[in-house]
């Protein structure tokens, strides 16, 4: 608030800045037709332009649209990427997920930190620069990684660090940093019947037609073929679904809002295999009489951004997209959505929420997208990989894509490896393969767990890894991530806690309290106030929040530790301090704040029961 | 088959189209809630009227009412969960009953006291919620808040402002109004609108009448909430219908 009014005194209203600003917004306003479904468009290319999102800036955007303030600013502040505080002009993020810790992220958080003169969180003294953490960016096989500007760099060293506390102090635009620090490789190291399907781009497309939706969709329904992000619903049924509603337009969405922590194989899909989604979207738009499509991509991804909108066009060119494609009479096109970090907007009505200007929270279940999705209309949302599947299975048969898999989860699954492998990447294996397999594939020769679903599923031991990669085993949306015997399984957890804490969208009680109360319960043992009781509590946060959240994140967010807990409990134990009652409080912890303003440390300054134990010491060592 | 459904073992007629709790509300049984009201629209948030049907989770407040439904209310394992639930809303927030204007009038209190809860079980987030004072008629204590959006959907649904509206993500979600400075003042706010009634906590208090009920004489000092709320809800829904 006191930097904002800083800020804000600099500015003399009416002055020749503030109608540049003004020009700015309106121009961006008027390229998206000031329809404010297009809400998280406009505050992206906004904050862009302006560096954050002021009261003022808020308010003209609302006045633009038509909508209420309060809502734009509702919807500003819900995505982890918009700021509705200056942050400076570098604004760098550190992927947290616990891959990254494991790689080193968090020494090299500190060190920029230091080398810059800030607090994680807080904006430099000069208003120049801020460093954070963000949840999962997706780039776990060449971590740790970060976003500069949201700019993904991969492979962060502490070289790499210096050199960017450099180039931030001598105010080099991030454009002009080092070209290879921005390169992401697709690591794909295992192919099977979608990475090496040979398809020229439209090949798919083409062949869906010469069937008609009747017979693409008797297609898709012998080929039980079932969603890729993680449920595993039936496309055949969702397509038809969708179909046969009535309404004004139907809707094709991809959902490439990849965010489970672990996963990259949308990311992989998009870079490399992008003709075979988009083959895949006119399809379903075929199957489902639709004429329009929305990707939706995850802000993590925004690199990919402009290379997707090229590949688009040049489509369009090429009579694969718009209208009259392939001179078939079918038209449909596409419009990507950029997400602005919020994992929930993988869930498909709040991805809806989201693409219509709104926070990402999901909505009272039924009715359903298929017949009441984005506008209240038609829509299937379907992720990234199924569409692929969809563009192979119009090739090549529903029969033909059965006769691979499993009998009931059919075809192959794209798996994101990462953690402690000698080679992580993207593996494509027939579902039913077992995790040994896989992690014999990776090069995991001495794993203690692995997670099967990200943070939001099962994690299993050493003594399960025979089981099979499944819908009716081991389901999972791609994202496997290896802990090595020399992991604390308490750090996993406890990162996952603080995601779920984080990315929680705060509609429901379970949800928005629960995931707090359990990262809160996980710090409690982390800073040695453990006890039995905290455990039992997390199982009780575990019990509520299954069946009474209202969707999928509260229903999925205490999986992974309730796993833990279950099958690595000496992890936990380990942290007890006492088999009785702990209190959170440690009253001589709440003392530190007076000892570091009177800069004491000395057995005086400390209650009677740490006397013994800080007696000898000098001030520097005791320091926590 | 009859349009009637089972709850707790007791048949409960609705008309089709009807909600669990739109049906038992005007049938004068009381299922636990604190974001529903017969007025608005369902919001689905708070969870307290979890029940289960057929053996399945569902919240009463967002499910049609089906004939031959066995739906179970007051079981020991719900009231176990409301109760953690309210736990959870108390903690949240910071929620002095003692000191508090809305005391005996508070649903959430009343519904605390109908599910047995008598402490806040889990550590206080004790969270730094400033006060707004700046209305010439009513102040906002956002302490007590529970992001139930009543006042949102009143402000929005029948005095057509959109005064209110819930801003943030997670344990940061809170309240905001319709204003550039963010104070009450500043928008088109009136005491006289339904979004002033509707405040099931202590966040929209009318200046000026805080005490003029004395504590002992409010509305759940009388009778308990499943009692009380019945009532009145079932005269709404009838009206409604």
């Amino acid at each position: 608030m006191v930097i904002k009014s800083m800020h804000d005194s600099l500015r003399i209203p009416g002055s020749q800045e503030d109608s540049v600003a003004a020009a700015k917004i309106a121009t961006i306003l008027d390229r998206h037709a000031r329809d404010g479904t297009r809400l998280v468009q406009i505050l992206r290319e906004v904050q862009d332009a302006e560096g954050w999102l002021s009261p003022a800036t808020l308010s003209a955007i609302a006045e633009g649209i038509g909508w209420p303030r309060a809502q734009v600013e509702s919807t500003a502040n819900f995505y982890s990427f918009f700021h509705t505080r200056p942050l400076g002009e570098y604004r760098i993020l550190f992927s947290d997920n616990i891959t990254d810790r494991m790689l080193g992220n968090q020494d090299l958080m500190r060190s920029l930190c230091q080398k810059l003169w800030l607090e994680p969180g807080h904006m430099s003294e000069d208003g120049l620069v801020s460093v954070d953490a963000t949840s999962c960016t997706g780039m776990c096989d060449q971590g740790p990684a970060l976003l500069a500007n949201y700019r993904t760099i991969t492979r962060l060293t502490p070289e790499r660090i210096d050199e960017m506390a450099h180039l931030i102090r001598r105010r080099v635009p991030v454009g002009d940093w080092p070209s290879d620090w921005f390169h992401v490789e697709d690591n794909i190291r295992r192919r099977d019947a979608l990475l090496d399907h040979g398809l020229a781009p439209g090949e798919a497309l083409a062949a869906a037609l010469d069937r008609g939706p009747a017979g693409l969709l008797g297609e898709i329904e012998r080929s039980a073929l079932r969603g890729r992000g993680g449920a595993g619903f039936g496309s055949d049924i969702k397509w038809r679904s969708c179909r046969d509603a009535w309404g004004d337009a139907h809707y094709v969405i991809c959902n490439a809002d990849e965010g489970e922590p672990g996963t990259f194989k949308d990311r992989v899909l998009l870079s490399s295999y992008f003709d075979m989604v988009v083959d895949g979207m006119c399809i379903a738009g075929f199957a489902i009489g639709a004429s329009k499509g929305f990707i939706y991509l995850r802000g993590e991804y925004r690199y990919l951004l402009d290379r997707l909108e090229t590949r688009l066009a040049q489509r369009r060119e090429a009579g694969l997209l718009g209208r009259n494609i392939l001179g078939r009479g079918f038209s449909f096109d596409i419009e990507i959505h950029l997400g602005a970090g919020a994992y929930i907007c993988g869930e498909e009505s709040a991805l809806i929420e989201s693409l219509e200007g709104k926070p990402g929270k999901p909505r009272i279940r039924p009715p359903f997208p298929v017949t009441h999705g984005y506008l209240a209309q038609p829509t299937t949302v379907n992720n990234v990989e199924t569409l692929a599947l969809a563009a192979l299975i119009a090739v090549k048969g529903g029969e033909w894509f059965r006769g691979i898999g499993t009998a009931y989860s059919t075809g192959t699954k794209l798996l994101s490896v990462s953690g402690d492998v000698a080679r992580p990447g993207i593996y494509e294996f027939p579902f039913g393969v077992t995790v040994a397999e896989v992690l014999e594939a990776a090069g995991a020769p001495d794993t203690q767990a692995v997670t099967t679903a990200g943070a939001a599923g099962s994690c299993l031991s050493a003594d399960e890894f025979g089981r099979h990669i499944a819908f009716e085993d081991v389901p999972t949306g791609g994202s496997i991530m290896v802990f090595d015997r020399s992991r604390d399984m308490f750090e996993v957890a406890r990162n996952f806690a603080h995601f779920f804490a984080h990315e929680s969208c705060g509609f429901c009680t379970p949800c928005r309290v629960g995931t707090a109360v359990n990262a809160r319960l996980l710090d409690k043992l982390a800073n040695d106030h453990g006890s039995p009781y905290d455990l039992d509590e997390m199982e009780k946060m575990h019990r509520l929040m299954q069946g009474a959240s209202h969707c999928g994140l509260g229903n999925t967010a205490t999986i992974a530790l309730r796993d833990m807990l279950a099958k690595f409990r000496p992890a936990f134990d380990r942290r007890l301090h006492s088999p009785d009652y702990e209190p959170g409080f440690d009253l001589d912890a709440a003392l530190s704040q007076a000892r570091q303003m009177t800069g004491r440390d000395d057995p005086g300054a400390h209650l009677t029961d740490n006397l013994s134990a800080h007696a000898g010491e000098t001030p520097s060592e005791a320091q926590p | 088959m009859n349009n009637s459904f089972l709850l707790d073992g007791e048949d409960v007629p609705f008309i089709p189209g009807q909600t669990v709790m739109q049906a038992a509300a005007a049938a004068g049984k009381y299922i636990p809630h604190l974001c529903w009201h017969p007025d608005f629209t369902a919001h689905g948030s708070c969870k307290l009227c979890t029940v289960k049907i057929g053996g399945r989770f569902a919240t009463a407040c967002t499910t049609r009412a089906a004939a031959g439904q066995e739906v179970d209310n007051r079981t020991e394992e719900l009231t176990a969960k409301r109760r953690t639930l309210l736990q959870l809303l108390f903690v949240e927030g910071n929620h002095f009953c003692p000191s508090c204007e809305k005391s005996g009038n508070c649903v959430l209190q009343a519904t605390a006291y109908e599910m047995g809860m008598l402490s806040p079980h889990f550590d206080h987030f004790y969270p730094d919620r400033a006060v707004d004072a700046s209305h010439p008629d009513v102040l906002l204590d956002f302490n007590r808040c529970i992001m139930c959006e009543l006042c949102v959907r009143a402000s929005r649904e029948v005095d057509g402002k959109d005064v209110f509206a819930l801003s943030g993500r997670g344990a940061k979600s809170h309240l905001i109004v319709n204003s550039e400075t963010g104070r009450l003042a500043d928008t088109d706010f009136a005491v006289t609108d339904r979004a002033a009634e509707v405040c099931p906590v202590g966040v929209i208090l009318k200046k000026r009448v805080g005490f003029a009920v004395p504590i002992g004489q409010r509305d759940y000092d009388e009778k308990p909430i499943s009692e009380k709320a019945v009532g009145k809800v079932a005269d709404g829904v009838k009206e409604a219908g």
